[in-house]
């Protein structure tokens, strides 16, 4: 045990201030780096502002982007169709092999790794590394669909297939790292009801329904609302790959907001942007909150 | 007869790992050719000659030993300013009872909701008026506050399963606060710093949007951005730029070997997380 180096002489801190004092760190990088600069970018959101002129214009940074920016609507667009796209299919691709992992297979840790790696390569090294795989002419990727008589698409160069490559190198990317945490989830659930469920005769589609679904669904839910997120900030591969190109296909909202504000410099437009997407983001949470209480089951419900 | 049930498992199995693969030895093949036989078609899987110099030529077209170098700084000091700090104020969610401890600790948690790019323009703001774009100190000082809400949240699940019996008899002993987090806490917190450590190293490591906004001189860079750069200088020697891509890509594999068994049992906890 710990030996007594010293007799207490010190006159002991209630553990009430003591608890305060070690989370402060905390509250004051949220102070500094979060609540004040959210403050100072609701405000920024109404100025216009070059970095070293500032003025109020009111609400015209958002009557603008509303009305008179298309560039604004596309990158919205793009963003919403890229995570309608990504996130139910990756949750789902990573609940099944999760699934597929959990059946006690051999070499499970073997095969959970290979899934999991690509969720640490740097997202710069796997942009570079998509683009050569998407290369139209010299690819494996089209090399493998000419196997079965596809040629020649153009993947970051057509706008009809942009998003699709996105998808994919997002699969690839994000789904080892969704699959480890359902995995976890998928082993937390005690055998006892599975064993119950049997006993009253339920086929294994019945268990996955109403024993596996049910009591996996707070983690199935914990990865819905952060793969929302997620999809709506994607910005280092299109940065990357396509500039948000052809045509403004890529042009996802990240990158978009990031070019007003450190490329054209128009920061209060910018700030605006951001408050929309905000905004945005809190809507679509809380919907998924509301409707969670249809289908996410809590054990105890107690906190 | 339960064996060949799981067969079909097994070769979906082995066909996805395989899928996840090839991107890897795509990208090993390609860094080991000569660049006029990467652009082949159908493509050569085994090079004509292993051309080991692809990794030399690549780092020393550009300045990539001082990248990594600039890298391994930031990387490090945050990573163990992300552990210490994030420890602390876990220690000081899950050990302490004190007013306001939940309405904090649940900001904190919605913070993870807050998309980057709300704050990152007045924390510009903040870094020009101190003066120190160009500098690493805006990549480095912000992982001193606890290190991201999530590496507090994780921290603060594992010490709760740690049981309080052990705090009690060190305070019985004459332990103050702070020993107890160094001397008990800490030493059987193992798989969680670990993870920490890990997750914290490669976020770092991986980091493109702050060296990007931050960073302007070259000698300054990391390896994200001197990537970056290769690509613009040398995009067409596609060896190359494999080579220095896996240049990338390797330490983060590496520190994920060493450290997966401890790493997974820390994620576990994220799983948990969701409950």
């Amino acid at each position: 045990m710990i030996p007594i180096t010293r007799p207490i002489k010190r006159k002991a801190i209630k553990p009430g201030v003591a608890g305060f004092l070690f989370t402060t760190p905390w509250l004051l990088g949220f102070l500094i780096f979060t609540a004040g600069p959210m403050l100072t970018s609701l405000y920024l959101s109404f100025t216009k502002y070059d970095l070293s002129t500032m003025k109020w214009i009111g609400t015209t940074n958002y009557q603008r982007l509303f009305t008179e920016d298309p560039l604004f609507w596309k990158s919205l667009q793009v963003t919403i169709a890229y995570a309608i796209l990504t996130v139910p299919l990756g949750i789902a691709a990573s609940l099944a092999l999760a699934l597929l992992l959990n059946q006690k297979v051999r070499g499970q840790r073997f095969f959970r790794t290979v899934f999991y790696l690509p969720s640490i390569v740097p997202a710069v090294a796997s942009s570079l590394l998509w683009m050569w795989i998407f290369n139209s002419d010299y690819g494996i990727l089209n090399w493998a669909l000419g196997l079965f008589g596809w040629s020649g698409i153009e993947w970051l160069a057509d706008e009809k297939y942009t998003l699709y490559a996105f998808a994919a190198m997002s699969l690839w990317g994000a789904g080892g790292g969704r699959m480890v945490i359902f995995l976890a989830g998928l082993q937390g659930i005690s055998e006892t009801y599975y064993e119950a469920a049997r006993i009253d005769g339920a086929s294994p589609w019945q268990q996955f329904r109403s024993v596996t679904i049910p009591l996996l669904s707070p983690v199935i839910f914990f990865n819905l609302i952060l793969g929302v997120i997620g999809a709506f900030q994607v910005f280092t591969q299109a940065y990357i790959m396509t500039g948000g190109g052809p045509n403004n296909a890529t042009l996802f909202y990240a990158l978009n907001l990031f070019r007003n504000a450190f490329e054209y410099f128009k920061l209060g437009k910018a700030s605006a942007m951001a408050w929309v997407l905000f905004v945005i983001l809190l809507i679509i949470t809380a919907i998924q909150f509301w409707g969670s209480k249809r289908w996410v089951h809590y054990e105890g419900e107690a906190k | 007869m339960k064996r060949i049930a799981k067969l079909p498992s097994y070769f979906v199995l082995i066909l996805l790992s395989a899928l996840f693969l090839v991107p890897f030895l795509w990208t090993v093949s390609t860094a080991l050719k000569a660049n006029e036989d990467a652009f082949t078609f159908p493509p050569q899987w085994i090079p004509n000659h292993a051309q080991w110099d692809n990794f030399p030529k690549a780092w020393t077209a550009l300045p990539f030993t001082q990248w990594v170098l600039n890298t391994l700084f930031i990387t490090v000091v945050t990573t163990a300013a992300t552990v210490i700090t994030s420890s602390l104020v876990a220690y000081g969610f899950s050990r302490f009872k004190f007013r306001g401890r939940n309405a904090m600790f649940y900001t904190m948690l919605a913070t993870m909701m807050l998309p980057g790019q709300v704050t990152m323009i007045p924390v510009f703001m903040i870094w020009r008026t101190l003066g120190a774009i160009d500098t690493f100190y805006p990549l480095i000082l912000p992982a001193f506050f606890g290190g991201g809400a999530f590496n507090i949240f994780l921290m603060r699940q594992f010490f709760l399963t740690l049981p309080r019996e052990y705090d009690e008899a060190a305070m019985l002993d004459g332990a103050g606060f702070f020993r107890i987090w160094w001397k008990i806490l800490l030493p059987l917190s193992g798989p969680v710093i670990a993870t920490v450590a890990v997750l914290s190293f490669i976020s770092h490591w991986d980091e493109f949007n702050g060296p990007l906004i931050y960073l302007n001189s070259p000698e300054k860079y990391t390896v994200s951005i001197g990537l970056r750069m290769f690509q613009d200088s040398y995009g067409s020697e596609t060896n190359q730029l494999m080579a220095a891509s896996l240049i990338h890509i390797l330490p983060t594999i590496v520190l994920f070997f060493f450290a997966q068994r401890y790493f997974m049992k820390g994620i576990n906890l994220s799983g948990l997380g969701g409950r």
